[in-house]
C-alpha cells in the first residue's frame, strides 16, 4: 500500500535538497540566470507553495507557472454559454465545483444560481447521470471541462448515458488538451522554459510516450512528477541532472501510477466520443485537437444543439494574464496583483481558479521580488 | 408508516392543533420549570445569579443544517451546543436558552419529537434550561424540514475577561481536540461524495470544561468557538484583533486521519472545516499546561495540545511552520471552499 508519510518525511526531503541545491547552483551559474522549471500542473504549483519547496531549493530556480489549471484556460464564452443552458425552463445545470466563481460577460454561474437558474455542483459526472435517472422531467447538462484527466470519466459517463437510453442528458464540453497546450507554447517566441516538471495526473491517461515531441521537436526536458514533496524534488533533481549532463530525455519519476503507453480503454473512450477542433482558450490562444463537441454517435448528447444563439465577443481578459500562462511574467508582478484583482474581486482566471498561479501567489503570500526573464 | 402523524399547517395557526404541539412535544421534553402556566416571557431570578461586578452575556444563533441527523448529533444537539458554547467562550455561565422553530409542513413528528429529545438532553447535560420559545409553520418547500433558533442567556463572574483583542506575544495557542470532524461528518453524511469513513461530529457543550479552565487559570486571554471558518477563520480574527502574528506548527496540528484524507481528496483545509465541540484558547506560556491537564479532566479535552504560539506584536499574520522549515501563509477563504476538478 502507498505510504503517503514516507513521501513527506523531512529527512527524505533535507537529503534530497541537499543534492539539488548545489547542483541548481551549477547549473544556474552556467546560463548566468537562474533556471526557468515551468511546473505545467495547478496541482504542482499548489504543492510547491504548500510544502514550501520554492524556500527550500532558493533563487536558482525560478518557477514558471504552466497552464495547466482547466478552469483557468476556460473562455468566458463557455460560461456564457453554460448560464444560457442554466436558465433554460426544466434544466438542471451540473458542474464541477470550481468552476462556479469563473467570470462569463455576464457573471457567474454562482451569480445565476442566485437569481434562480438551476446549477447543482457534483463530485463526479456519473452523478450528473443519476440526476438525470432521477428527475427524468428535467433536463440535465453536465459542464464537461478539464484537460486529458477528466475526459475518460466523462467519455465513459455519455457512453453509459447512450447505452441507458437517457434522453434527458447532455454535454456542453470545453476540453482542453495537454500535449497540444504544451506544443503551442512551445511555438511561441518569448518562451523562456529551460525544463519541465510534467503533470501528474494527466500522465496516467496520456503515458509517457505522449510527451516525445516535447524533447524531439523543442529540445526541452521533462520529468513526470508525483503530488507529494518528495515527488517534486526528486523530479526536480532529475530534471537538473539532465540539464547539467547536456541531455534531453523524457523520465518518468511517477512510475508508481504513470506508465509508458497511458490507459488504453481511456484512450479508446475519448476517441469514441470526443470530437476535436481548434479552440480559444483564455489565455492560451488558439489550440488544436481541443474538444468542443461529439462523434455523429454520440451527437445526440451535445448540449450545443440546445444552445440558444449567442454573442460571439471577444475575452475582455486584462493582457498580463496571458504574460503570467505563458511564463513571461510572475504573478505579483501584474500592476493588477493584490490591488484590483483579488480572490474576492478577480479580474482573470489565474485568480480566479483555486488551483490559479495568481490565487497560489495570494494564498501564500509569495511575493518576493524576482526579475522577469528577458531571453527570447 | 400509514398512521405516521405529520406537521401541517393548524400547527402553527394558535388553536387547539398549536397548543397539543407544543404541550406534547416541547413542554413534555423542556420541562418541568416552577412556573407552569405558559406565559409570554419567562421571567427568571437574576438575584441567585449576580453578585457585585457580574454582567448578562446574551447570544442568538439559527440552525439550519442539513441532513437533520448526522454521526456524531444532530440538529437540536447543535442548537443547543452551538448557543452554550458561545456564551462560554465569553466567560459567561450560561443560564437558559429560548429555542424557536420554523417547521415544514408534512415534517413527520416523530422526527421533531426526536430533535427535541436530543435539544432537552443535551440541556439537561449542559446544565441550562430552555425556558421559551415560538413554533411557526411555512408550506411545504419553504424551509427544509426543521430550522431552530436559539438565544442564550449567561452570567459572566466579576473579573473575568476574555477578549479577541488580548493576545500578545509569547501567548500558546491551545485547542481541546482534533480539528475538522464537524465539517468532514457534514460533508460525509450529505452522501453525495461517494464516500464513506468512520467521522463523527465533535458537537458537545464545552462550558463545564471551559468552566474549570477559567477557575482554574483565570489569565486565559482570548476564548473563542471555532464553528463555522474552523480554527484557520478564528485564528486569523485573532491575529486582525489582536495586531499579532500567530505560528502554528504543522506537526502539532491534531487532524484525525480520516479528515485528512477527505480533505486532501478534495483539496479542502481541514483548519477551515467547522467545529461543534471546539474552543481555541490563548494563554500566556506557562499557563498552558495549566489549561491543557484541565482540559485533559474533561471528556472533551482527551486530545487537547499546543498548536502554536503568538510570536510578535505589530502585524497580523498567521502561518504554519512546516515540518521542513518552511514557512506557509494562511489566507482566510473568500467563501465557501470549492472541492477542485482534478
Amino acid at each position: 500500500m502507498f505510504n503517503r508519510q514516507a513521501f513527506r518525511a523531512p529527512p527524505a526531503v533535507k537529503t534530497l535538497v541537499d543534492k539539488i541545491v548545489p547542483l541548481a547552483r551549477r547549473v544556474a551559474e552556467a546560463r548566468q540566470r537562474p533556471v526557468q522549471v515551468m511546473e505545467v500542473c495547478g496541482g504542482h504549483t499548489h504543492a510547491i507553495f504548500h510544502s514550501g519547496i520554492d524556500q527550500l531549493i532558493g533563487p536558482d530556480v525560478e518557477w514558471v507557472h504552466g497552464p495547466g489549471c482547466p478552469v483557468c484556460v476556460l473562455p468566458a464564452q463557455a460560461v456564457d454559454e453554460a448560464i444560457a443552458l442554466a436558465q433554460q425552463p426544466g434544466a438542471i445545470l451540473a458542474t464541477f465545483g470550481d468552476v462556479l466563481r469563473v467570470p462569463g460577460r455576464h457573471g457567474t454561474l454562482a451569480q445565476a444560481s442566485a437569481q434562480g437558474a438551476n446549477v447543482q455542483v457534483v463530485y463526479s459526472p456519473m452523478d450528473a447521470l443519476t440526476l438525470a435517472q432521477q428527475q427524468p422531467d428535467k433536463r440535465v447538462v453536465f459542464f464537461a471541462i478539464g484537460f486529458d484527466t477528466t475526459m475518460p470519466g466523462i467519455a465513459f459517463t455519455i457512453q453509459a448515458a447512450r447505452q441507458q437510453g437517457l434522453t434527458n442528458i447532455q454535454f456542453l464540453c470545453y476540453h482542453i488538451r495537454l500535449i497540444p497546450t504544451l506544443i503551442r507554447l512551445l511555438e511561441q517566441d518569448s518562451v523562456c522554459i529551460d525544463g519541465f516538471i510534467g503533470p501528474g495526473h494527466v500522465s496516467i491517461v496520456l503515458g509517457a510516450d505522449a510527451y516525445q515531441p516535447i524533447a524531439r521537436r523543442f529540445g526541452r526536458p521533462l520529468v513526470i512528477s508525483g503530488f507529494e514533496p518528495v515527488d517534486l524534488l526528486n523530479a526536480l533533481l532529475m530534471l537538473l541532472q539532465q540539464l547539467d549532463e547536456g541531455r534531453c530525455e523524457i523520465e518518468n519519476a511517477y512510475a508508481r501510477v504513470v506508465n509508458n503507453a497511458g490507459n488504453l480503454a481511456a484512450k479508446a473512450a475519448m476517441a469514441a466520443v470526443f470530437d476535436s477542433t481548434v479552440c480559444h482558450w483564455r489565455g492560451v490562444g488558439e489550440v488544436p485537437e481541443s474538444v468542443n463537441g461529439l462523434t455523429p454517435d454520440y451527437r445526440a448528447f451535445d448540449a450545443r444543439s440546445s444552445l440558444p444563439r449567442l454573442h460571439q465577443g471577444t475575452d475582455q481578459e486584462p493582457a498580463y494574464c496571458a504574460e503570467v500562462l505563458t511564463g513571461n511574467r510572475k504573478p505579483h508582478q501584474c500592476p493588477h496583483f493584490g490591488h484590483a484583482c483579488q480572490p474576492e474581486t478577480p479580474m482573470g482566471p489565474l485568480m480566479v481558479s483555486s488551483e490559479g498561479a495568481c490565487a497560489a501567489y495570494h494564498k501564500y503570500n509569495v511575493g518576493k521580488c524576482k526579475e522577469p526573464c528577458h531571453e527570447g | 408508516m400509514r398512521d405516521e402523524q405529520l406537521i401541517t399547517l393548524a400547527h402553527g395557526a394558535g388553536g387547539k392543533a398549536s397548543s397539543a404541539l407544543i404541550q406534547s412535544v416541547f413542554v413534555s421534553a423542556f420541562g418541568p420549570h416552577q412556573d407552569k402556566s405558559l406565559q409570554d416571557a419567562a421571567v427568571i431570578d437574576v438575584q441567585q445569579h449576580f453578585g457585585a461586578g457580574s454582567r448578562i452575556a446574551m447570544t442568538t444563533d439559527s440552525y439550519v443544517v442539513s441532513p437533520l441527523f448526522f454521526p456524531g448529533g444532530d440538529i437540536g444537539t447543535l442548537a443547543v451546543c452551538g448557543t452554550v458554547n458561545d456564551l462560554a467562550v465569553c466567560g459567561a455561565r450560561p443560564l437558559c436558552l429560548s429555542a424557536a422553530f420554523i417547521l415544514e409542513e408534512g415534517l413527520p413528528i416523530r422526527e421533531l419529537q426526536r430533535v427535541v429529545a436530543s435539544m432537552a438532553d443535551t440541556a439537561r447535560r449542559a446544565n441550562v434550561s430552555i425556558v421559551t420559545g415560538d413554533t411557526k409553520v411555512v408550506a411545504k418547500g419553504q424551509v427544509d424540514k426543521v430550522f431552530i433558533t436559539t438565544t442564550g442567556l449567561g452570567v459572566v463572574p466579576p473579573g473575568v475577561q476574555v477578549r479577541s483583542d488580548q493576545a500578545e506575544a509569547g501567548d500558546a495557542v491551545l485547542v481541546n481536540g482534533p480539528i475538522g470532524d464537524h465539517g468532514a461528518a457534514i460533508m460525509l453524511a450529505r452522501g453525495d461524495l461517494g464516500l464513506s469513513a468512520d467521522v463523527r461530529s465533535d458537537c458537545a457543550a464545552l462550558n463545564p470544561m471551559i468552566g474549570d479552565i477559567l477557575s482554574a487559570v483565570p489569565a486565559c486571554r482570548v476564548m473563542r468557538d471555532a464553528t463555522r471558518g474552523g480554527v484557520g477563520a478564528v485564528l486569523s480574527e485573532i491575529a486582525q484583533a489582536s495586531n499579532v502574528a500567530i505560528a502554528l506548527d504543522e506537526n502539532a496540528l491534531p487532524v484525525r486521519l480520516e479528515t485528512q484524507g477527505i480533505c486532501e481528496l478534495l483539496g479542502l483545509d481541514p483548519l477551515f472545516f467547522a467545529n461543534e465541540g471546539l474552543v481555541v484558547v490563548l494563554v500566556p506560556q506557562a499557563q498552558a499546561e495549566a489549561v491543557l491537564s484541565v482540559m485533559k479532566n474533561h471528556p472533551e479535552g482527551q486530545s487537547a495540545r499546543q498548536i502554536g504560539q503568538v510570536v510578535e506584536q505589530g502585524q497580523p499574520l498567521l502561518y504554519i511552520n512546516t515540518s521542513f522549515g518552511t514557512k506557509r501563509m494562511i489566507e482566510l477563504p473568500y467563501g465557501i471552499q470549492l472541492p477542485r476538478i482534478c
